[in-house]
C-alpha cells in the first residue's frame, strides 16, 4: 500500500502510522467522514471513541504526557473543533506535545457561514505552538511530517491540522511519498547551552553557599531527570520541583524539599527565599511560584536553563542565561564541573543542608497522617492520599483534576518517577483527570492508573465512564468527597469572610456509587476512616475493574502551606490560625 | 523608547494574523505596522514600531522568534538605521498651502482637489502637520514606519 495512489484521507493516516501513531482518540462529524472511512479501512493504527472532543484531546495529551510520544486527537468541524479549544490550551500551558486534527467543511465553502464551520485556525492560534490549514490533499504528507516536527522538539506544545472535506475524498487520489526528513528555515530549537555561559554557572556553583536546585517541567518533557539527579547528588545541593516537575527528582530522596510555590512545603519556600544561588532548570518562575516578582528570592544569582530563550529572563532577571535542551545542558554542566578541580563551600552546604532540615522539622507536612487515625470522626483528604501512596506503593501513574484534592496529591503522594503524575498545572483545567487516565490507561495497560479527583472536577468530564466501559480501562477514581468546590470554598474562608458564593450545590450531588454502576463500573463508598485502607485494597486489587472510590473527607480542611499574595516567598499560611509573618 | 523592528516571515495565509495576535494576546503596543511581498516571493517582510522599554521589546523579539512563521528578526534601533514614512494629504484648491509644498510633490490635481506626497521621518511628517494648522487637509493618510538599516548589515536569508 506504501507507493500506491492515496487519497488524502488514506495518505494522512499512513502519515500517521509512518510517525509511529499507535492510536489516536476521536469522535466523527461530517466533515471528518472520509477520514472516519479510511481508518475503517486499515489496521495500523487504533481509534478510540471518546464522549466529547475535550476528552479526546485530554486523553491524547495524557497519552504524551507519560510515554514522551506525542498524542493525536482527530475532531468533526465546527463544534467538534471548539469542544477541543480547552484540551488545546490545556496542553499549550503545559508544552505537551500533541496534534490535533480538525475536519473543515469544503474548501470553497470557507467564509460562507456554512453549516458547521468555524475558522479553527484564528479561534486556535493564541494556544498552540502553530496551526496548518491544508490547500490541497498532496500537501498532507509534508504537513503530517512538520506537524510532528513542531510538537515534539524544542519546547514542545500543541499542533492544529484543519483538513477541509474536500482534499479527504476517496475518490481523488494522488502519487504518496511520506518525506524522511524535514527541514523548516525557519524553526530550529536550540539544543547546546553557550560552554561560556555553562562555565559562568559553574563559577556560581563553586561559591554558591545556600544553593537550591529549582526544576519544572522541562525536565521531565526532555527526559533529562537522570541529569537532573546526577546533578544534584554531585553537588548534594538542596532539590525542589514545580507542580509540572514532580518526578523528576525522586520524591522520596532525603536531599528532596518538596514542591515549591502557592501550596509548596514551608522547608521549599523558605530555602528559596533565603538562597543565594538558585539554578532553575526547565521552570519558568510563573507567579504561582514566586509570589511576588519584586520581592523574589532577592539575595540569589539566577542560572537559569531553558530551551525557550523567551521564558529566559521574562520574569526574572537571570545572572546566567543558559539557553539550550535541559538533557544537554545539565549534561555540558556536569562535564564541566567535573573537569574542575570541585570545590564547593562544603561546609557552608551542609550548613544549609542542615538548616532545610530544620524547616522541615518545624513545619514540614505531616506524612503520618494515616497512623493518627480519625480528626473529630473525619478522614482527612490528605489520609486517603496517603492510603493510596501505601497501596499502590508508589508506583502509580496519578493523574489528577483541579482543586484541593489536587494539591493534597502533590504533596503527599511521593512521585519517584518521572511522567508518573500527570496534571493541569498551567491552565487548571477542571475535567482533566479522568481523560487522561484514559490516555495513560491505553498506553501502559498493565500498571495501576489512579485519577484523584473532586466531585466537582469529575463530573466535568464524567461521560467518559462510558469510553472507559468500551475499551475496558480499570482507571481507579479517588474521589475526595468534600460536598464542595473546596478550593474555591477555601478562598472564601481566607478572603471573603467565608461567605460560600455558589461554591456547594445543597444535596443536589449525584450517588457516585449508583452512576458508575450504571456504566458498568465498580463504586465503593467510603464514610468512616475505618473502612478507609481496605476499601483502598480492594479499589487497587481489582485489576481489571474501573473503580470509583468515593470518599467522604473533611469539608473544612484548607491546603496549607498556602502563599500570601503580593509579598515575598516567605509569607506563609500554614494552618487556619497559623502564619509566618 | 520607540523600536523599529524589521522581520522576514513566511509568505503564507495566516502568518500576519499570528504576528498581529501575538501583539494583542501578550498586551504588547503596536504604533505602524506594515507588510509588503520581497523580492523573494516567498517571503514578506514586516516593519513595526512599537513604543516599550528594552525589557519589552526584548520579550517581543523573543517571542516573534518563536513564531515558526518568522523566519528572521532584526531590532533595527539597535543600530544606526534609516526610517521614513510617506504621506498623502487631500486639500480643497481655496485651502492649498502652495508655498509649503514643492510644485514636484502635488500628485493629482482635478475637480478642485489637490493630492500631494511627502516622505520623512514620522517626527517631520508630525511637525509639518502642526504647521498647517490653518490651511487644514480633508484627509491625511500615512503609510507607517518603514525602516533599513543604514551600515552593511542587511536582513536577508542568503547569509
Ligand atoms: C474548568 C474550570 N472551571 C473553574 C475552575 C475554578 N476552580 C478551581 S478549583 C475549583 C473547585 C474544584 O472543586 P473539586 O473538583 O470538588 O475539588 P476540591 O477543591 O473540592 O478538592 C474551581 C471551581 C477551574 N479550575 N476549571
Ligand atoms: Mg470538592
Amino acid at each position: 500500500m506504501d507507493n500506491a495512489k492515496k487519497s488524502g484521507a488514506e495518505a494522512l493516516i499512513h502519515s500517521l502510522h509512518l510517525e509511529g501513531v499507535e492510536l489516536m482518540f476521536g469522535y466523527p462529524g461530517g466533515a471528518a467522514l472520509h477520514i472516519y472511512d479510511a481508518i475503517f479501512n486499515q489496521n495500523y493504527v487504533d481509534h478510540i471513541l471518546v464522549r466529547h472532543e475535550q476528552g479526546a484531546v485530554h486523553a491524547a495529551d495524557g497519552y504524551a504526557r507519560s510515554t514522551g510520544k506525542p498524542g493525536v486527537a482527530l475532531v468533526t468541524s465546527g463544534p467538534g473543533a471548539t469542544n477541543a479549544i480547552t484540551g488545546l490550551a490545556t496542553a499549550y500551558m503545559d508544552s505537551t506535545p500533541i496534534v490535533v486534527i480538525s475536519g473543515q467543511v469544503k474548501s470553497g465553502l470557507i467564509g460562507t457561514d456554512s453549516f458547521q464551520e468555524t475558522d479553527m485556525i484564528g479561534v486556535s492560534r493564541p494556544i498552540v505552538k502553530h496551526s496548518f490549514l491544508v490547500q490541497k490533499a498532496e500537501e498532507i504528507p509534508e504537513i503530517i511530517k512538520k506537524a510532528f516536527h513542531i510538537a515534539t522538539t524544542g519546547r514542545p506544545g500543541p499542533v492544529v491540522i484543519d483538513i477541509p472535506k474536500d482534499f479527504t475524498d476517496p475518490d481523488y487520489k494522488f502519487d504518496y511519498s511520506y518525506p524522511e526528513e524535514i527541514k523548516m528555515r525557519s524553526y530550529n530549537p536550540p539544543i547546546k547551552g553557550d560552554p561560556k555561559r555553562i562555565s559562568e554557572a559553574a563559577d556560581l556553583i563553586e561559591s554558591a553557599k545556600r544553593p537550591v536546585i529549582y526544576s519544572g517541567g522541562g525536565v521531565i518533557q526532555n527526559d533529562a531527570s537522570a541529569e537532573l539527579t546526577e546533578l544534584a547528588k554531585l553537588l548534594n545541593f538542596p532539590v525542589t520541583n514545580t507542580l509540572m516537575g514532580l518526578g523528576a527528582f525522586p520524591g522520596s530522596d532525603p536531599q528532596f524539599m518538596g514542591m515549591l510555590g502557592m501550596h509548596g512545603t514551608y522547608q521549599a519556600n523558605m530555602a528559596m527565599h533565603n538562597a543565594d544561588l538558585i539554578i532553575a532548570i526547565g521552570a519558568r518562575f510563573d507567579d504561582r511560584i514566586t509570589n511576588d516578582p519584586k520581592q523574589f528570592a532577592l539575595g540569589a544569582k539566577k542560572i537559569h536553563i531553558d530551551v525557550d530563550a523567551a521564558s529566559v529572563s521574562k520574569i526574572i532577571h537571570a545572572d546566567v542565561p543558559i539557553v539550550g535542551s535541559a538533557k544537554d545542558c545539565i549534561s555540558s554542566l556536569i562535564q564541566e564541573l567535573k573537569s574542575r578541580d570541585l570545590t564547593l563551600n562544603t561546609e557552608a552546604i551542609s550548613a544549609w543542608n542542615k538548616q532545610v532540615d530544620d524547616w522541615r522539622e518545624e513545619h514540614g507536612l505531616n506524612h503520618s497522617l494515616l497512623e493518627q487515625g480519625p480528626k473529630d470522626g473525619k478522614i482527612l483528604p490528605q489520609q486517603v492520599v496517603q492510603s493510596l501512596y501505601k497501596e499502590t506503593e508508589g508506583q502509580a501513574f496519578i493523574t489528577s483534576d483541579v482543586g484541593q484534592h489536587q494539591m493534597f496529591a502533590a504533596q503527599y503522594y511521593h512521585f519517584d518517577k518521572p511522567r508518573q503524575w500527570i496534571n493541569s498545572g498551567g491552565l487548571g483545567t477542571m475535567g482533566f483527570g479522568l481523560p487522561s487516565a484514559m490516555g495513560v490507561q491505553l498506553a501502559y495497560p498493565e500498571s495501576t492508573v489512579a485519577c484523584v479527583t473532586g466531585e466537582g472536577s469529575i463530573q466535568m468530564c464524567i461521560q467518559e465512564l462510558s469510553t472507559c466501559l468500551q475499551y475496558g480501562l480499570p482507571i481507579k477514581i479517588i474521589n475526595l468527597n468534600n460536598a464542595a468546590l473546596g478550593m474555591v470554598k477555601q478562598w472564601q474562608d481566607m478572603q471573603y469572610g467565608g461567605r460560600h458564593s455558589s461554591s456547594t450545590y445543597e444535596n443536589s450531588l449525584p450517588d457516585f456509587i449508583a452512576l458508575a454502576e450504571s456504566y458498568g463500573h465498580v463504586g465503593i463508598k467510603v464514610s468512616k476512616f475505618k473502612d478507609l485502607e481496605a476499601a483502598m485494597k480492594e479499589c487497587i486489587s481489582l485489576k481489571n475493574k474501573l473503580v470509583f472510590l468515593d470518599v467522604d473527607v473533611d469539608p473544612n480542611e484548607h491546603v496549607y502551606p498556602m502563599l500570601e499574595a503580593g509579598n515575598a516567598m516567605d509569607y506563609m499560611w500554614l494552618a487556619k490560625d497559623k502564619k509566618t509573618w | 523608547m520607540k523600536r523599529v523592528i524589521a522581520l522576514l516571515m513566511e509568505n503564507q495565509p495566516g502568518a500576519l494574523s499570528r504576528v498581529v495576535g501575538l501583539f494583542s494576546q501578550r498586551g504588547y503596543n503596536i504604533e505602524t505596522l506594515v507588510v509588503a511581498p520581497t523580492t523573494d516571493p516567498t517571503l514578506s517582510r514586516l516593519t513595526m514600531s512599537t513604543e516599550g522599554d528594552e525589557k519589552v521589546v526584548e520579550q517581543i523579539t523573543k517571542q516573534l522568534n518563536k513564531l515558526i512563521d518568522v523566519v528572521m528578526i532584526s531590532d533595527l534601533s539597535d543600530s544606526q538605521h534609516i526610517e521614513k514614512e510617506l504621506m498623502l494629504m487631500k486639500f480643497t484648491e481655496e485651502h492649498f498651502p502652495k508655498e509649503t509644498f514643492e510644485e514636484s510633490s502635488i500628485v493629482s490635481n482635478s475637480d478642485g482637489v489637490i493630492n500631494v506626497q511627502v516622505v520623512g521621518t514620522s517626527l517631520e511628517l508630525d511637525e509639518l502637520i502642526t504647521t498647517l494648522d490653518s490651511s487644514k487637509p480633508i484627509e491625511i493618510v500615512r503609510s507607517g514606519v518603514l525602516g533599513i538599516s543604514s551600515n552593511k548589515d542587511i536582513l536577508s536569508i542568503e547569509n
